[in-house]
C-alpha cells in the first residue's frame, strides 16, 4: 500500500485526483501483444532498419531457456531508448529501456526464452528506428551439474 | 515482502558501471505449483535508475525478464561518491529500492 | 573405400560440430556465471549465522569451522577435515548441523527437518553454506589429508566412487568414469582425475538458475545416489562426506571461485 499511499499524498500536494497508476506507465497493450508486429505498433514503432550499430551480444546456445543473459546496446547517435523483442516468446515484447541524460544505451539482462527465437533489439533514435537480430538455439539440460 | 538486493557501481573508463541483483519471482502465470495449480503471475514491470535524484533511466520489463533479475547498465562519466539509486515496483503495487555510493 | 571415406568425414565434421557446441555452452555458461542471485544469499546466510537461535539462543558466531572459533576466512576450502570434538571428518554441512546441536542446543532432529530447500526458500543449511563458502572465495581448495582418519575418509570415498550398489547396479563411475561422455545437453566430468574435478568442486555450492536453489555437495551426493536409484543416503553421513572429500581432495590446488551460477 506504499505506492497507494504515495500518490495519495502526491495527488494531496498537486490539489489534483492523480489516478492510482500515475507514478509508472506500464504499456499493456505492448506487452500483452501476442506477435512481434503487434508489439512494436502498440510502441508506436513504424518500421525500422536494419543497423550494424545496434549490437546484440548474446551466446549461440543457452542450456536452460529460463535464462538466457543477453548484452545490448546501440552506438546509432542520439540513442534514447532499446527495446527487447524475443520473436517466439508467447508475449513477444521483453522490455524498453528509456536513457536520460546521463546514462548510455547500454543494459545486460536475463531473459527468459520458451524455445530457439530471433532476439530483436531495437534502438529508437531522432524518432527513427534501428534494429539488429540474433539467434539463440534453447536446450532442456540432462541431470547433473 | 522484497528479499534482499544488492549493487555494486564502479567507475570504468569513461563510464560508472552499475550491476545491480534482484529478489523477485517474475511469475508468468504460465507455471503450475506442485498442486498443478496455475501461479498467478507476479512479477516487475517498472525500474528507475536515479544518479544523485536525477532520474536517467526509466524501464518497462515484462515477465519474460528471469526470476531473480540481475541488471548491468552503464552511465555517462561518475565520480566517487555519487550516489545512485535502483527502485522497482510491480505488478502487485509492491516496490523496493537500493541505494549506493560509486566506489 | 569411399564409404569410409565419408566417413570418416562426417565423424570429424560431427567431432568439430561438438567441440562447436561445446564452447558455445561455456559461453553461455560464463555469461550466466557473472552478477549471481547466489550473493542475494550469502546475505540471508550471514543474517542466519548471527542470529540466535535454538534452546541456548546463541547464534552460530562461535562455531569452529577448523581455522578456529568463528573463523570464517578459509574455513570452506579446508573442509572436509578432522575434527576432534567430534572425532570425526566433517565437510561444511555436517560441521554446521554439530554446531547447531551443540552451541545451540537444538537437536539433529530440529537442525536437519529441512536441509534442502526448494525454488526461492533455500533451508537454512543451504543460506548458511552460500555465506561462509563466499568467505573462501580466490582461496586454494586444500582439504585435510594428513589425519589418519582423513586418509581412511578420503581412501573410503576413492572406493565408494568405483562401488557398484542399487537396483541398477550403478557406482559413480558409471557415469563418471570414462570420457567423452555425456546425459542430454550435460558432459559427464571424469571426477576422478583432477583436471576434470578441479573446475567442478570450485564451482560449489552454487545457485541453479533452472530451479532457482541453492545446491550444495551434499545435496549432489543425495540426487546423485537418487538418479542412481538407491536407498537415500542419510544427511551428513560417512559416505556422503568420504565422497565429498575424495572428490574435493582430488581437486586440491583449485581456486575456489565463490558461489555462482550453474544453468
Amino acid at each position: 500500500m506504499n505506492r497507494l499511499r504515495r500518490a495519495l499524498a502526491a495527488a494531496l500536494l498537486l490539489g489534483l485526483a492523480a489516478p492510482l497508476r500515475a507514478l509508472a506507465a506500464w504499456n499493456k497493450d505492448a506487452f500483452g501483444a501476442k506477435t512481434p508486429g503487434d508489439a512494436l505498433k502498440h510502441l508506436g514503432v513504424s518500421g525500422a532498419t536494419p543497423s550494424a550499430d545496434v549490437h546484440i551480444d548474446a551466446p549461440q546456445i543457452a542450456e536452460n531457456g529460463a535464462v538466457v543473459p543477453i548484452e545490448i546496446s546501440s552506438a546509432v547517435a542520439g540513442t534514447n531508448a532499446l527495446i527487447v523483442v524475443i520473436e517466439k516468446n508467447p508475449f513477444p515484447l521483453t522490455a524498453r529501456f528509456d536513457f536520460k541524460e546521463g546514462a548510455l544505451p547500454f543494459v545486460k539482462l536475463n531473459v527468459k526464452m520458451g524455445e530457439t527465437s530471433d532476439v530483436r533489439v531495437l534502438a529508437e533514435a531522432g524518432g527513427k528506428h534501428y534494429f539488429a537480430t540474433h539467434e539463440v538455439k534453447v536446450t532442456i539440460g540432462g541431470c547433473g551439474g | 515482502m522484497a528479499g534482499p538486493m544488492k549493487m555494486r557501481a564502479n567507475l570504468g573508463a569513461g563510464f560508472t558501471d552499475v550491476r545491480v541483483l534482484m529478489t523477485h519471482p517474475m511469475e508468468t502465470g504460465l507455471r503450475k505449483d506442485a498442486d498443478g495449480k496455475l501461479v498467478p503471475m507476479h512479477f516487475i514491470q517498472n525500474l528507475t535508475v536515479k544518479v544523485n535524484g536525477k532520474t536517467v533511466i526509466e524501464a518497462e520489463i515484462s515477465q519474460a525478464v528471469s526470476r531473480n533479475p540481475v541488471f548491468s547498465f552503464r552511465l555517462k562519466g561518475g565520480a566517487k561518491g555519487d550516489k545512485i539509486e535502483v527502485s522497482w515496483l510491480d505488478n502487485h503495487g509492491d516496490t523496493a529500492a537500493i541505494e549506493t555510493a560509486i566506489a | 573405400m569411399k564409404l569410409l571415406t565419408f566417413a570418416a568425414l562426417l565423424a570429424f565434421a560431427g567431432a568439430a560440430l561438438a567441440d562447436e557446441t561445446a564452447k558455445e555452452i561455456q559461453r553461455y555458461r560464463e555469461m550466466v556465471a557473472e552478477g549471481s542471485p547466489a550473493e542475494l544469499f550469502e546475505i540471508q546466510g550471514e543474517e542466519l549465522w548471527k542470529k540466535a537461535q535454538g534452546p541456548k539462543q546463541v547464534s552460530l558466531e562461535r562455531c569452529d569451522l577448523g581455522e578456529g572459533a568463528g573463523v570464517l576466512k578459509g574455513a570452506y576450502a579446508h573442509l572436509p577435515r578432522y575434527f576432534k570434538d567430534a572425532d570425526r571428518v566433517m565437510d561444511l554441512e555436517t560441521r554446521l548441523v554439530h554446531c547447531m546441536v551443540t552451541l545451540q542446543g537444538r537437536t539433529r532432529e530440529q537442525a536437519t527437518v529441512r536441509v534442502f530447500g526448494s525454488a526461492d526458500r533455500p533451508s537454512e543449511l543451504e543460506l548458511l553454506s552460500a555465506y561462509i563458502a563466499g568467505q573462501s572465495r580466490g582461496m586454494a581448495i586444500e582439504p585435510g589429508l594428513s589425519h589418519p582418519k582423513e586418509k581412511a575418509s578420503y581412501e573410503l570415498g576413492r572406493a565408494l566412487y568405483f562401488q557398484r550398489v542399487g537396483a541398477w547396479d550403478f557406482s559413480c563411475a558409471s557415469c563418471h568414469g570414462e570420457e567423452g561422455k555425456r546425459i542430454r545437453m550435460q558432459e559427464l566430468p571424469v571426477l576422478y582425475k583432477p583436471q576434470y574435478a578441479r573446475p567442478v568442486i570450485a564451482s560449489w555450492p552454487a545457485y541453479r538458475v533452472s530451479t532457482s536453489q541453492v545446491i550444495t555437495l551434499q545435496w549432489r551426493m543425495n540426487d546423485c545416489y537418487r538418479q542412481m536409484r538407491t536407498p537415500e543416503p542419510t544427511f551428513g553421513s560417512e559416505t556422503t562426506v568420504a565422497l565429498i572429500h575424495f572428490l574435493t581432495a582430488t581437486a586440491r590446488g583449485e581456486r575456489y571461485h565463490g558461489p555462482g551460477n550453474k544453468r
